[in-house]
């Protein structure tokens, strides 16, 4: 814990009648990515602002660079970036008049802006559009152009609120690609996702929120391998005889999920077997992700 | 973190002010022809018009008695759309306010920016009636120039209340309840198209607690050249309502976007 540029105890956050986030203790150290994932009203968000300083504390300790967020929200904004959930980019300016004006707010000396506008520009791959308006620019352009805005104080650490929600895969994979590239610098990252994809390949540690607490922690392979067999196979559309004569194997643990039954196992072999004895049955055979360990966690019921 | 804790001034409000010039700059011609052509018709269609009929008001023309005053109210509507419309895009729909806050700026400095840019524009649409009161050669003497400063300070001081209606309001059309039952009752009985004192006693006693009349009665004499009486307490007056709605407009819009 030497090293740690976040650290929350008992941290508590009430709104009018409810709790948003209701007394979780997190610490990140410096240099890794570090993730939120929940389902909505997990908290994760809540979380965030109050990092940022965006939301008073209801209760507990928060420290961010070894400050007290309470007194010193403007000097931890100085040295973060900021990617928030939707863009809000400055639909009065062009791309890189949002750059330029985006520095100003951090107080940077005017005579480095254009400089710094410019490796921006390089980092989002958007300087051929330099002088378009935001309002042209593609989903996944925008969301580089969001990103290239919150490096332009030169972060220690960069708050990103589900950076590639509404993207294509395409874009997705982009800005994942510039996410490891910052890591790779040693920028901290900060990032709060439902996508288990995303998580699993960005983030060294991760807490699983729900219902404004922390459920576990730990790395993605931790997470696995603690709450889910490594394997599983996807049954769709089987019936109750299926479904009985695998559970008489005592092989595997079956979840219902949806139309489909979901078999946890240590060792598919004999599964495989006994539901080829079934030709019909579609199924398919992957190793046990984050996504299984999220809805043991979480539970299966809809959100929202 | 306090919602009522008094605001700091800081460097970060002009940062905001600049934000808003450069928009501004963009759309110059419209711009300047909203600060010159509505004063030019007010003036040529009601001061020569209306002032045929009624001829000299306080011993001087019509036209110059109008003038002095459409300058001071025009500062007033120009800062109260500012700080409604314009304010109230940025807060939410689309959502600058967000995105500055993520940066070391402070509601503060939001709301001290926006002021001066108020109080700004306020200036830019006092310079034009200025100019073309002088046009119509209605200006007398050199103190008019003063009128500038003060006409910043009418801008700011109306700025505060538009941006706590901005900070209470649910959508656009909330504006309306305050230009129909503020702005426009004040423009009318301030003195702007005929003195205050021939309103009837009691009335005249709620024109005296509203800024626009103080505020009138710092430009006409500026401007006419008539004598300046009690400069202290008017500007006083507009100085205590920029300062106190400035304190509500950043407590409200702390506990607006702080959440």
């Amino acid at each position: 814990m030497s090293d740690s540029i976040i650290s929350a105890h008992n941290l508590v956050k009430q709104f009018d009648g409810y709790c948003a986030v209701d007394g979780i203790d997190f610490s990140v150290q410096r240099g890794m990515c570090f993730g939120f994932l929940g389902p909505n009203g997990a908290g994760k968000t809540t979380t965030l602002r109050m990092i940022l300083g965006l939301t008073p504390v209801t209760q507990g300790t928060l420290s961010v660079f070894g400050l007290s967020i309470n007194d010193h929200a403007c000097e931890v904004r100085a040295r973060t970036g900021v990617v928030p959930q939707a863009d809000n980019l400055d639909p009065d300016f062009s791309i890189e008049e949002n750059l330029a004006m985006y520095a100003r707010y951090y107080g940077i000396n005017s005579a480095d802006i254009p400089g710094r506008v410019d490796r921006l520009l390089d980092f989002a791959s958007l300087r051929d559009r330099r002088k378009a308006k935001t309002e042209t620019l593609s989903g996944g352009m925008q969301r580089r152009l969001t990103i290239a805005r919150a490096l332009v104080n030169d972060p220690e650490m960069v708050v990103l609120d589900e950076p590639t929600t509404g993207l294509d895969p395409q874009a997705r994979h982009v800005i994942w690609a510039r996410l490891a590239e910052l890591k790779e610098r040693g920028t901290t990252l900060l990032l709060t996702t439902h996508y288990m994809e995303e998580a699993e390949r960005l983030c060294d540690e991760l807490v699983i929120m729900d219902k404004g607490k922390i459920l576990d922690r730990g790395s993605p392979e931790e997470l696995i391998k603690r709450h889910v067999e490594p394997e599983v196979i996807e049954l769709r559309g089987a019936d109750s005889e299926v479904v009985s004569t695998l559970e008489a194997t005592r092989q595997c643990r079956i979840e219902p999920m949806g139309t489909s039954h979901y078999c946890y196992t240590h060792d598919a072999t004999k599964t495989l077997a006994c539901i080829q004895t079934f030709h019909q049955l579609r199924y398919m055979h992957r190793p046990s992700g984050l996504e299984d360990v999220f809805l043991r966690l979480t539970g299966k019921e809809l959100r929202d | 973190m306090n919602f009522y804790r008094l605001p700091r001034i800081r460097r970060g409000a002009l940062a905001v002010w600049h934000r808003n010039i450069r928009v501004w700059r963009k759309l110059l011609g419209p711009a300047i022809l909203m600060n010159f052509g509505e004063p030019t018709l007010y003036l040529v269609g009601l001061g020569f018009g209306l002032g045929h009929f009624v001829g000299e008001m306080s011993g001087m023309s019509y036209l110059a008695f109008l003038a002095s005053g459409v300058i001071a109210s025009a500062a007033m509507t120009t800062a109260s759309f500012e700080g409604m419309y314009s304010v109230y895009t940025r807060m939410v729909p689309q959502r600058t306010y967000e995105a500055l806050l993520a940066t070391p700026l402070e509601v503060d400095d939001v709301i001290a920016g926006e002021m001066i840019w108020c109080g700004t524009k306020a200036l830019f649409s006092g310079v034009a009636i200025l100019v073309v009161a002088f046009l119509l050669g209605v200006v007398n003497g050199w103190q008019a120039l003063l009128t500038i400063p003060v006409v910043f300070l009418i801008g700011a001081c109306f700025a505060g209340p538009a941006m706590i209606m901005s900070a209470l309001a649910s959508g656009y059309d909330f504006f309306n309840y305050y230009f129909v039952l503020v702005i426009t009752p004040m423009f009318i009985i301030s003195g702007v198209f005929y003195p205050v004192d021939t309103l009837p006693e009691k009335m005249q006693f709620v024109v005296e607690l509203l800024p626009l009349a103080h505020a009138v009665a710092l430009t006409r004499p500026l401007i006419t050249g008539t004598e300046l009486t009690q400069p202290l307490l008017h500007l006083g007056v507009l100085f205590a309502y920029a300062l106190v709605s400035y304190y509500v407009a950043v407590v409200l819009v702390r506990k607006k976007l702080m959440v």
